[in-house]
């Protein structure tokens, strides 16, 4: 069009010339035509958006995920002084019989400076103490902590250097919180659902 | 590209073509006419690597994901199956996992190469992001491709890598769980890796057409650091083809040598054994670690004691190369007549190596055993912790502190005002400048009076046209 003088048009568009004047029209105000704009810009965008969210939506966890649900653990298995290693929704889960003299280690450490704080009590369902359940994933970046290792006889995170107390409490490194515990119920002295209090 | 194309469609079909889609035109200006400066050295073949390299891991990857099972039943068995059973599979599979170590470094001389010769500066700056894109891309699909052979180390450092993401305050967790598609790392992550672990070599590769483009516009750097003007790009620069091509192909195979003796003799050498383990959720190996080429970010990800702070440092040691090529403030291009920056540079390179070799030990390990020191704050002064600080410290303090002090407090050497004066001015006879030129005497320069591929070094000024 650019070596075609203006209004010239093509053989038999007599009205090349009134389109391009209608287009010229001198703006004042808003127009018709801003109002166009907007509205088919505000489509895009909104539209845009409403096609984005299914494909990002997907990458959250499927229902099947979601449903995991609980497990029951058979404690007859775990002698006091050991401890059972599970795989809970996909994580390992630390069970342990504590003996006596770990669950006073642990009680005594609740004054100590704890960067996560929080007492042992917190930690276990009442009247059933020398049961210790956890989730087993380093809070730092969710390496599996080794049980025995560490300067507070509890669990050593191997990838970079967590200490973790008898009661599962942060005590030296990098990892931020206490090792997680999930909601637990005991149906008998002999069975404990985890993931659902 | 850019400039003045010089291409002259000689056939009828070249003629035909070229009227409808200028495609002999492009590749012709890029690869065969383009003007480039004569005195590029070898430090400049790593981009023709690089591409090689890329078009190796792409064919590789595509045979191998011909064979392999996006699965966490299957997937370590139908890696073990490619090593075993399918015909050259071993070969495939150890080209691809070498592959990404040459890919690194190559990708590390090549980014240091425009660190030394100051490749990052006007008006190449949009190289430097693009290149730095490139390396983030690289990073990513390298570490997604490590997750792939689902052995012990693929799991655990995927488990740690995405937990970095999920240190970040209040959306962390749901980030996370959003990556991962579930609670942990199971088999909605390993499907997802593989489908973007495929995906992100054709976004590679589409960078890299911007990267060359922009490098198109304003032409190489080299190692004399000037612009060539617009009047002596006759003398000063030659066509690539034949004589980089020739040069680069030369590099590349010399390359490849290196490449193939990893491959075919110590295939299993920058890689670790605890990966011939399949994934187990509930142990984790005793010492893990990424793959050599991140031990670097790894160590001073590790060197923070808060877990979000870790992760801010580990993404800024990437981000402030970014940001390169505004923090050094000299506007001498080169290093070859920056004296001090000189320097710098070289105990920026053992920095980095330095970094490398802290990230591969454990934190809590003394540096020098047997010798006793105090605690500070949260580790022993003798311990890998301490010795990955100072070195973060000295990693930073090279962009943020050098780099832009040293261009206002440095008095360069004389520069040449053209990449052919150091050379004339010693053939010349008269010897009126000689050695005026700091670099003139540097070993990558060429001899003067030997001439270059045939054209005599003297008797120049005719040759202005």
């Amino acid at each position: 069009m650019t070596d075609t003088p203006a209004g010239a048009g093509y053989a038999g568009d007599i009205t090349g010339q009134q389109a391009i004047d209608a287009a010229k029209e001198p703006a004042e105000g808003e127009t018709r035509r801003d109002f166009i704009h907007i509205a088919a810009g505000a489509a895009a965008v909104g539209g845009g958006v409403m096609l984005a969210w299914p494909f990002i939506a997907q990458m959250n966890p499927a229902a099947d995920t979601l449903a995991q649900g609980t497990i029951d653990v058979d404690l007859t298995k775990v002698a006091p002084g050991q401890q059972l290693s599970l795989k809970f929704r996909g994580k390992p889960l630390f069970v342990r019989n504590r003996t006596p003299a770990e669950i006073a280690r642990a009680r005594a450490d609740d004054d100590a400076s704890l960067k996560d704080p929080q007492p042992d009590s917190a930690r276990v369902v009442a009247g059933q103490e020398q049961w210790l359940i956890m989730i087993g994933t380093c809070t730092h970046l969710g390496c599996v902590p080794t049980h025995g290792g560490g300067d507070y006889g509890g669990w050593f995170c191997p990838c970079h250097g967590s200490h973790y107390d008898i009661s599962g409490r942060i005590r030296k490194g990098p990892a931020p919180k206490n090792l997680e515990v999930p909601p637990v119920a005991f149906l008998s002295p002999t069975s404990a659902r985890v993931g659902q209090a | 590209m850019s400039g003045h194309s010089t291409y002259i469609p000689k056939s009828g079909f070249e003629k035909w073509l070229d009227a409808r889609l200028p495609i002999i035109r492009l590749g012709y200006d890029a690869m065969v006419d383009y003007p480039t400066p004569r005195n590029l050295n070898y430090w400049w073949t790593f981009g023709g690597i690089l591409t090689v390299l890329l078009l190796t891991q792409i064919v590789t990857g595509v045979v191998l994901a011909m064979h392999y099972t996006a699965h966490v039943d299957h997937a370590f068995a139908s890696v073990e199956r490619i090593m075993r059973d399918v015909n050259y599979g071993w070969m495939i599979r150890y080209i691809h996992s070498n592959g990404a170590s040459m890919f690194f470094i190559a990708t590390y001389i090549h980014m240091f190469r425009g660190l030394y010769y100051g490749s990052y500066k006007a008006p190449r700056e949009v190289i430097w992001l693009l290149g730095c894109i490139l390396f983030f891309l690289l990073i990513a699909t390298a570490f997604l491709g490590y997750v792939l052979p689902w052995g012990q180390m693929s799991f655990h450092g995927a488990a740690v890598i995405t937990n970095v993401i999920g240190a970040v305050p209040v959306v962390g967790g749901s980030i996370l769980t959003w990556l991962q598609g579930g609670f942990a790392i199971d088999n909605p992550t390993l499907s997802r890796f593989f489908a973007l672990h495929y995906l992100m070599p054709f976004m590679i590769a589409g960078v890299v057409g911007l990267h060359i483009w922009a490098l198109h516009v304003p032409g190489n750097n080299n190692p004399v650091g000037v612009l060539i003007p617009q009047d002596l790009q006759r003398r000063d620069t030659v066509p690539f083809h034949p004589y980089y091509t020739v040069k680069d192909g030369f590099a590349i195979i010399v390359f490849l040598i290196m490449f193939s003796v990893f491959v075919f003799f110590n295939p299993n050498a920058l890689g670790h054994a605890d990966n011939y383990i399949p994934a187990n959720p509930l142990v984790t190996p005793a010492h893990i670690v990424p793959e050599w080429y991140l031990l670097p970010f790894y160590a001073m990800l590790r060197a923070v004691p808060d877990k979000f702070g870790g992760v801010i440092v580990m993404f800024a040691s990437i981000a402030v190369i970014f940001a390169l090529p505004w923090l050094d403030t000299s506007k001498v291009r080169s290093n070859r007549y920056r004296p001090v920056a000189k320097q710098f540079f070289w105990l920026f390179v053992v920095t980095t190596l330095v970094l490398g070799y802290c990230g591969g030990q454990l934190p809590d390990a003394p540096v020098i055993p047997g010798v006793e020191t105090f605690t500070l704050f949260d580790g022993q002064l003798n311990s890998y912790l301490w010795l990955t600080r100072l070195f973060t410290l000295m990693y930073f303090a090279y962009f943020l502190v050098v780099l832009p002090l040293l261009g206002l407090k440095e008095t360069p050497l004389p520069v040449p005002p053209t990449i052919s004066a150091p050379v004339l001015s010693h053939a010349g006879g008269d010897g009126g400048d000689g050695g005026a030129y700091g670099g003139s005497t540097h070993g990558g320069v060429v001899k003067p009076g030997a001439g270059y591929a045939g054209r005599p070094a003297v008797a120049e000024p005719e040759r202005r046209g």
